[in-house]
């Protein structure tokens, strides 16, 4: 008498919810903690409706996302590209979308790799804990939406597709990167809403009524007020708070725009460990059914098929290249980490005398708990991951003829390699700098952004495109300047013509 | 703890809207795009969706980000041969980039953004262009004609169908049928009873006037409207009478008319092929083209290819005539013509052609329709032409055309002609 779960390939839902509970089961056992799960089993013209509302199951309107679902659908239909197996979101209950064209052994590896793999991420990284409400987030979605069409039913489509654009092209300048923030609430946003129209226009013009008072005063002269008083890295925060000319509703789209970016902003931190992670159980929930007879070889079979293609890396010098696989290195270190624990070699003893030898689990999930991806690299990675890589590192000075291979896989290469790629994932170094330094509040009311450069890398072209947007939001002359140090680069002004100096 | 749901019955056209949007947004760009496609594609073929690119610098949505340059460490994975130390050849106009100068050639070797619109998109954009009134533009872009004729009365049917008067009429019938033979047993019994009246016989006169009242009872228990007599009018839906159509192109080709002036004809032509697809099930389209002489040409003939020299007008309906009368017999089809020219012509000549219009023409065709593409005044073309629309209003149309949305109230007699057929 066989153990199998099952032994044909196509799913039922009396099929799916068997491997549902038997996941669940051996996921227990590891000690995932997870939201309750909702999978819903979709189509592939609704999936690639869930791709072109960025992952939101529900979205406000917005031509951008009609450009992003033609762009899907013309990929799909000439058959350049696949849909991806599933999509999850960080709500709680988690909601995940299965294919129904997939077999059932990938629908297995979908649940296990979302509703337990993502969902366990989700509830459990301090990025998340911290910067979003997964209890609160599709009601918040909900208001978003049937704020953004009043909106639309009240001012025309026109008028807030322009401060839309606007918001859009700002929206990874919307996050306090330091500061954390409340978790957004929908009911209490609707409440507070009105409330908070009327303060902000009172705040408003305190911040502005010294204006006309000035020429009666003159002591006011004499001590010019510097506004803001600190720098402020939050663009949209500030635009929201302070901009003189903006309507209140406007305001609002400001904050929605804002609070969605805020909510994607620790998926966009934890990429290689979120991918990693839910690789890494998918991986060892389906052994571990396997190891106890659940399934047969020739799930096994399939699975292990599409689990290789997910990890597979080519080479810096293969067509199929296109940057570091996350779920490759994600999976790798996970797996890594588990090895180190068990059965370390003497260099991971010096490397990591930490974690060598310790019990697995509880590091693993130590190491999902409490990092980023950037820190969780410069932590983890391995000399020996580096090497089965075969990583190197190239050094590219806009100046010289050549590029220079700065380090490689060897004991003098480790800590610079490991340094080097823990960079590349750190935002504050993938954005530019960019921060609000003053407001001309007595004068013409111009704002001033001062852009760091960090080793010399110039700003992108279409940055007189945002100064644009900018500008419509705050209403009056806007200012960008580039420093290197103590050193002005150039100063662009819109509206008006850029200086180079 | 897990539900699961399917959702696959749900609506699949979550992204319409933003669709929409989109093509709101890129309005200018798609109406440019659908206008090349009608100067390129053939007349009998504008029934199709369309592929439109739009640049993607028109597309994309700036965002603050690091351009190229500057000092930068990269990771890669797949080392073969490198060491420490090594230097590698920068490669050239690649993405090492060398200045600013070179990304903007970059840029504009970018790929465009494409995506297709339906059948139904194209059409009403290229309706938009000519101005059309809606319901026109609906019964254009209708993909299958019907005619909805009223058949007979049904007995089931919906209450906005009942037929009163023919539910009384059967109502009525019904009673009388049914009550009938009730009411000759009644006269007899009332003859009974006067007769009996007269004899004196109490007991007789008793039983006959319970009789009576029963049978009044039942007669007045005969429903005033039953189920069974209710009518509905019938109504079914029967194809448009098809049969086969020729429609005359003709067009002036001498020095003067311009490509542009030539492309605005083009939708002219379109526009009354369009019609005519709707109505008839074979159509043949018959190109000519003239200066001094006329000649039978092909349509990439007709639209593209140049000639210089005088104009005589009637030479094209000279040989339009020739052709309806050797293979085109007025009793199998329905003949059309549209001429378009920019007015002018040998001025002799003009006189000749209303002529043949009046005699020949006219009394054969179902629709002519003349367009003058011109800024100018009119020259004598004109005149002699409005001189027959008079004398045949119901099926002949003149105007002149400065843009392409002067077009359609050419065909304004011939639309609404239609609507009215449909309207029976």
């Amino acid at each position: 008498m066989s153990n199998y779960i099952s032994t044909d390939s196509d799913w039922t839902f009396a099929l799916l919810e068997e491997y549902d509970s038997e996941i669940a089961r051996v996921a227990a056992h590891y000690r995932l903690d997870t939201y309750p799960n909702q999978i819903e089993v979709i189509s592939a013209e609704q999936m690639m409706d869930a791709y072109s509302s960025v992952g939101m199951p529900i979205g406000y309107n917005h031509w951008s996302y009609g450009k992003q679902f033609l762009a899907t659908q013309k990929g799909y239909q000439r058959g350049q590209m696949g849909l991806a197996y599933e999509i999850v979101i960080n709500s709680n209950p988690c909601i995940a979308y299965l294919m129904e064209e997939n077999t059932l052994p990938m629908q297995a590896l979908v649940i296990a790799h979302a509703c337990y793999g993502h969902n366990s991420f989700f509830k459990n990284n301090y990025l998340f804990r911290t910067w979003t409400d997964a209890g609160s987030i599709i009601d918040y979605l909900v208001f978003a939406k049937n704020y953004v069409r009043k909106c639309e039913e009240r001012y025309g489509q026109d008028e807030v597709e322009q401060v839309l654009d606007a918001c859009h092209a700002l929206q990874n300048y919307g996050v306090d990167r330091y500061r954390r923030p409340k978790p957004i609430s929908a009911a209490e946003e609707r409440m507070r809403q009105e409330e908070r129209e009327e303060i902000r226009q009172q705040q408003l013009n305190d911040l502005w009524r010294t204006l006309p008072t000035k020429k009666q005063n003159g002591d006011a002269a004499q001590k010019k007020r510097k506004f803001p008083s600190e720098p402020q890295e939050n663009i949209l925060y500030f635009i929201e708070k302070n901009a003189p000319l903006l309507q209140p509703w406007q305001r609002e789209l400001v904050r929605i725009v804002r609070k969605i970016s805020q909510y994607f902003y620790p998926q966009r931190q934890t990429q290689v460990m979120n991918e990693g992670w839910a690789t890494f159980w998918h991986y060892t929930l389906l052994n571990h059914l396997y190891d106890e007879g659940k399934v047969n070889d020739g799930f096994m079979m399939e699975f292990l098929t599409s689990h290789t293609n997910v990890v597979y890396q080519p080479g810096f010098d293969s067509p199929y290249f296109s940057g570091i696989n996350p779920y490759a290195l994600g999976f790798n270190m996970f797996q890594d980490i588990k090895r180190i624990c068990e059965d370390p070699t003497d260099e991971d003893r010096e490397w990591f005398p930490d974690i060598a030898g310790k019990d697995w689990l509880d590091t693993l999930h130590f190491a999902m708990r409490d990092f980023k991806d950037e820190s969780f690299i410069q932590q983890f990675l391995s000399p020996k991951l580096m090497r089965d890589f075969h990583l190197f590192s190239i050094y590219d000075d806009e100046a010289a003829d050549h590029y220079r291979v700065d380090a490689i896989h060897n004991d003098s290469g480790f800590r610079r390699l490991r340094e080097t790629l823990a960079r590349q994932y750190d935002l504050s170094v993938r954005e530019p700098n960019i921060q609000i330094t003053n407001v001309d509040i007595e004068g013409d009311r111009s704002i001033t952004l001062r852009h760091t450069q960090q080793d010399g890398m110039p700003l992108a072209g279409d940055t007189y495109e945002v100064l644009k947007h900018i500008h419509l939001l705050w209403g009056f002359d806007v200012h960008l300047e580039s420093w290197d140090g103590d050193k002005m680069l150039k100063r662009m002004s819109c509206p008006s013509i850029s200086v180079e100096l | 703890m897990s539900y699961i749901i399917d959702r696959r019955l749900n609506g699949k056209n979550k992204s319409m809207v933003n669709r929409q949007r989109f093509l709101r947004r890129y309005r200018g760009h798609i109406k440019d795009a659908v206008q090349d496609a009608v100067n390129r594609r053939s007349i009998t073929d504008m029934d199709r969706g369309e592929q439109i690119s739009i640049p993607t610098k028109n597309t994309h949505e700036p965002r603050i980000g690091h351009g190229q340059g500057g000092r930068q460490h990269r990771v890669y994975p797949g080392n073969k041969e490198f060491n420490t130390g090594d230097e590698l050849e920068k490669p050239r106009g690649g993405g090492g980039g060398q200045g600013s100068g070179q990304a903007s050639n970059q840029g504009e070797g970018e790929e465009d953004f494409t995506f297709a619109i339906t059948r139904e998109e194209f059409l009403n954009y290229l309706f938009d262009d000519l101005a059309l009134p809606n319901m026109v533009k609906q019964s254009l872009a209708r993909t299958k004609n019907f005619k909805t004729r009223r058949a007979g009365f049904v007995s089931e049917g919906t209450p906005n169908n009942l037929s009163v008067v023919k539910s009384m009429r059967n109502a009525h019938a019904r009673r009388i049928g049914m009550g009938a033979g009730k009411r000759r047993k009644l006269k007899e019994l009332e003859a009974a009873l006067a007769d009996a009246e007269n004899r004196g016989d109490s007991g007789a006169v008793a039983t006959l006037k319970a009789d009576i009242a029963d049978l009044q009872r039942r007669l007045k228990k005969i429903p005033f409207l039953d189920d069974i007599d209710l009518r509905y009018r019938n109504q079914v839906k029967v194809p448009m009478p098809t049969s086969k159509a020729v429609m005359f192109c003709l067009m002036d080709v001498s020095g003067s008319m311009t490509q542009d002036v030539k492309d605005m004809a083009k939708r002219f032509y379109l526009l009354l092929y369009l019609f005519l697809e709707r109505n008839y099930e074979q159509i043949e389209i018959v190109f000519i083209r003239h200066h001094t002489s006329a000649k039978e040409v092909t349509e990439e003939e007709f639209f593209y290819s140049r000639e210089t020299g005088g104009t005589i007008v009637s030479s094209a309906l000279k040989l339009m005539n020739e052709i309806v009368k050797s293979r085109y017999d007025e009793n199998e089809w329905n003949i059309y013509a549209a001429q378009a020219s920019d007015g002018d012509n040998w001025d002799d000549d003009s006189p000749q052609c209303a002529e043949i219009l009046r005699n020949e023409l006219l009394p054969v065709v179902q629709y002519f329709s003349y367009i003058e593409i011109t800024p100018h005044n009119h020259q004598a073309l004109w005149e002699a032409y409005q001189q027959v629309g008079s004398e045949f209003k119901k099926n002949f149309a003149m105007a002149q055309i400065r843009g392409p949305e002067d077009i359609f109230p050419v065909f304004r007699e011939l639309f609404s002609k239609e609507q009215y057929e449909e309207a029976i």
